[in-house]
């Protein structure tokens, strides 16, 4: 069987995301249990390789990873590979050594997996690649979307609120959230909207006024350097906060907002939703280890509809 | 005063029979013979007998062109031999049909001063299969400061002058060496960028760089530059040369210097006539380019512009790299794309074979156009010329692979494509560089 990896949502057709959300549904009463660890992946070997700091994902994947008792080996490099003078194809051949089934990524440059991905026999998991793609997260967004909503999610309207431009989160969604046949609009500066995105299906908005009958906003985490002297991107996050941050009074009842984290306060997100428990953001963390599992499942075990529940 | 350096090697006698000559400039598209004597045609005629001692090539079903001539290849000598050297890229130009090579002077150190470029002409004596030229730099140390000694290095044979790589990045630059080109009777050539809208930039900024989250380089980064660098080059009335043209934005700006009677000249890369921007979707780094791939509507402009003679010729930018250049993430990966083996093959393929330019324009563009600019002989095959020729089989189809390179790198960005029509053979100079294995 080849080896399968999943480096953009795009490597994925509906049903397979379907399959995927059904898997971490179906690991969900493991997560309750006082033992919550399922044999699944018994001696199998999950590598963590992360070149960007990234305490939640990479948690998260080493918990997914241990609750279906995988063992585990995470590396974190600091600095560019280039520094370190070891170029991503020395590390991947390196790493064969250990005979990993699985290798996590997160890179700051899209086409990272691409190059770990040839030069090593193990499947290749993104957890982000510059700012290309994050399926993970966006899986994850789905099943807390489901969790909240019901499984059919056709026909709901998600408004991405933010830096769309910088983002790999929004990049993914916009992919995950169309195939499952559900409607976006990004709204935020057009500074930070890329030219050309309209052609992914979706809908552009410059003014936060607009959100309409969305059911769900999904902010974008506001990255400091936006407002680096001579960037442009933003004159100052006050202003940012004035026109895109999200504060209940801007919200309709029954809206949800959704946010990847880790969250600027009073920047795109004000303290009243941050703490409240209408938002779902909680949920999302939650998700992200049930899905998470099921990607490393699927990864292995593949994508046929076999019922997962034997297994457990 | 030469212009151009090669190997002695001996010349050929040689009976080339039965191929389809097809030389716009002699006005010649029939099936002859072609007579090759002390690397001299001889005589272009049916059923040519061949001297004693002549080799005889049989070229039924062939082909038989005027010799290609490259104004823009990066020969990376001297300092990076282990991407390219003069024997490894002349010995690529011979296999891509090329008798004639003109590489850029952006090397380490650059070809900035006459002793550099008698270097050049030094390496290329010894080592080149094709003649090769050298543009001298614009600026010292390609560092837009202060102007080289342009007229010495006229006179040691610099082709025109370039800091390719690089832009001319303010206006008053532009405009004196514009003025000093005067004095030396070289031609300035830009390669034309916009480094405020540039920066960092992986791809063409459109739906695709959008989808794929990589920083967009803007048509504008290069249209704007050009018109600037025109405008100067019309005030200051001197002759201007636009290296890789790729956006379709450039092609209205250039289109109106030239219908103002503007000295402009411009080149066009076989990449950028056959593929766009929707390629770069593999993340592969051998289609990451400067200037990128741009949208199928640019593409299309460009074929056109190349019909029409708006773009004057075609040029590969050659750029040779390493694999630890390019064997790494598509964002950290160094630009550039090979291309004097694939050239005419990629030509013939996507836009001959597919009727949207004819044999003829292709040859013109690529053989005696740029050989026009870069002010040497135009190949032609009748009687008197030098003989620079190639001869094409135009039914061989090839799949591009890394081992079938003659040049030392192997960044193409045509790898595992399926191409049609291959050089058997190329003479250059009255020498035979290149034959390929029956
Ligand atoms: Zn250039
Ligand atoms: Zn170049």
């Amino acid at each position: 069987m080849p080896k399968r990896d999943l480096i953009s949502i795009e490597d994925l057709s509906r049903e397979q995301v379907e399959l995927l959300l059904d898997t971490a549904e179906s690991f969900l009463p493991v997560l309750e249990r006082d033992i919550k660890k399922v044999p699944t992946l018994r001696g199998r070997t999950i590598v963590n390789l992360f070149w960007e700091a990234s305490t939640r994902t990479s948690s998260s994947f080493d918990l997914a990873a241990k609750r279906l008792s995988a063992d585990t080996i995470a590396l974190k490099a600091s600095g560019s590979a280039v520094e370190k003078g070891e170029t991503l194809k020395d590390t991947a051949i390196t790493l064969s050594a250990y005979g990993p089934d699985i290798i996590v990524m997160r890179h700051p440059s899209a086409g990272a997996c691409q190059v770990l991905s040839r030069n090593t026999e193990a499947s290749v998991i993104n957890a982000g690649d510059g700012k290309h793609q994050h399926p993970t997260q966006c899986l994850l967004d789905l099943f807390a979307l489901r969790q909240t909503f019901g499984r059919d999610l056709d026909g709901m309207k998600v408004s991405i609120v933010g830096d769309i431009l910088h983002s790999r989160v929004a990049r993914s969604d916009i992919m995950g959230f169309k195939l499952l046949g559900m409607d976006v609009t990004l709204v935020g500066p057009p500074t930070l909207i890329p030219r050309g995105i309209e052609e992914m299906g979706v809908k552009i908005e410059y003014d936060l006024a607009n959100l309409g009958d969305a059911d769900v906003i999904y902010l974008l985490r506001i990255q400091k350097e936006r407002i680096k002297e001579g960037a442009n991107f933003l004159p100052s996050l006050r202003e940012y906060n004035r026109l895109y941050g999200m504060s209940r009074a801007r919200l309709r009842p029954g809206q949800r907002v959704m946010h990847p984290g880790p969250i600027n306060r009073g920047v795109e997100i004000g303290p009243d939703i941050a703490d409240d428990d209408e938002n779902l953001i909680a949920l999302q963390v939650f998700s992200g280890l049930a899905v998470r599992m099921a990607i490393l499942y699927r990864t292995i075990v593949g994508y046929t509809d076999a019922g997962s529940e034997e297994v457990l | 005063m030469e212009r151009t350096w090669h190997k002695p090697l001996p010349v050929v006698d040689l009976l080339i029979r039965d191929g389809r000559v097809a030389d716009p400039l002699s006005g010649i598209d029939a099936v002859h013979d072609v007579l090759v004597k002390r690397g001299k045609v001889a005589e272009v005629g049916k059923a040519l007998a061949a001297p004693k001692g002549a080799r005889v090539f049989e070229a039924d079903g062939m082909l038989v062109l005027p010799g290609f001539v490259d104004l823009h290849t990066h020969l990376r000598t001297p300092g990076r031999e282990d991407e390219e050297d003069i024997a490894s890229g002349t010995m690529a130009a011979a296999a891509g049909g090329y008798v004639k090579v003109f590489a850029m002077a952006n090397t380490d150190p650059v070809v900035d001063t006459a002793a550099a470029l008698r270097g050049f002409a030094d390496s290329a004596r010894a080592e080149a299969v094709v003649p090769a030229g050298s543009y001298a730099a614009v600026t010292r140390g390609l560092k837009g400061e202060q102007l080289t000694e342009m007229a010495e290095l006229a006179e040691a044979g610099a082709v025109a002058f370039s800091d390719d790589g690089r832009p001319l990045a303010t206006a008053s630059l532009v405009r004196r060496a514009l003025q000093y080109a005067k004095v030396t009777g070289r031609t300035i050539a830009i390669h034309a960028q916009d480094d405020s809208l540039f920066k960092g930039g992986q791809m063409h900024e459109g739906p695709a760089s959008a989808r794929l989250g990589l920083g967009g380089i803007p048509s504008l980064c290069e249209s704007l530059d050009v018109a600037r660098a025109l405008d100067i080059a019309a005030y200051e009335g001197a002759p201007l040369h636009v290296h890789h043209v790729s956006a379709a934005a450039t092609l209205d700006v250039l289109g109106k210097a030239k219908a103002r009677g503007l000295k402009v000249t411009a080149e066009v890369t076989p990449h950028h006539l056959a593929l766009t921007d929707e390629a770069v979707a593999s993340l592969d780094s051998d289609l990451k380019m400067n200037p990128p791939l741009r949208e199928e509507a640019d593409r299309l402009a460009l074929v056109k512009a190349l019909k029409s003679g708006l773009l004057d010729c075609v040029a590969t930018d050659h750029a040779p790299h390493s694999p630890m250049s390019k064997d790494v993430p598509f964002e950290e990966a160094a630009f550039g794309t090979t291309g004097l083996e694939t050239a005419f093959a990629v030509l013939y393929t996507y836009l001959v074979k597919k009727r949207s330019v004819d044999l003829g324009t292709l040859v013109t563009r690529m053989s005696q156009a740029p050989a026009a600019i870069a002010g040497v002989e135009p190949p032609a095959i009748r009687a008197g010329a030098v003989a620079d020729l190639c001869v094409v089989d135009p039914r061989a189809t090839w799949t591009v692979t890394p081992e079938g390179f003659r040049s030392r790198s192997v960044n193409s960005a045509f790898l595992g494509r399926q191409l049609t029509g291959r050089i058997v053979l190329t003479v250059a100079a009255g020498r035979l560089a290149w034959e390929a294995d029956a």
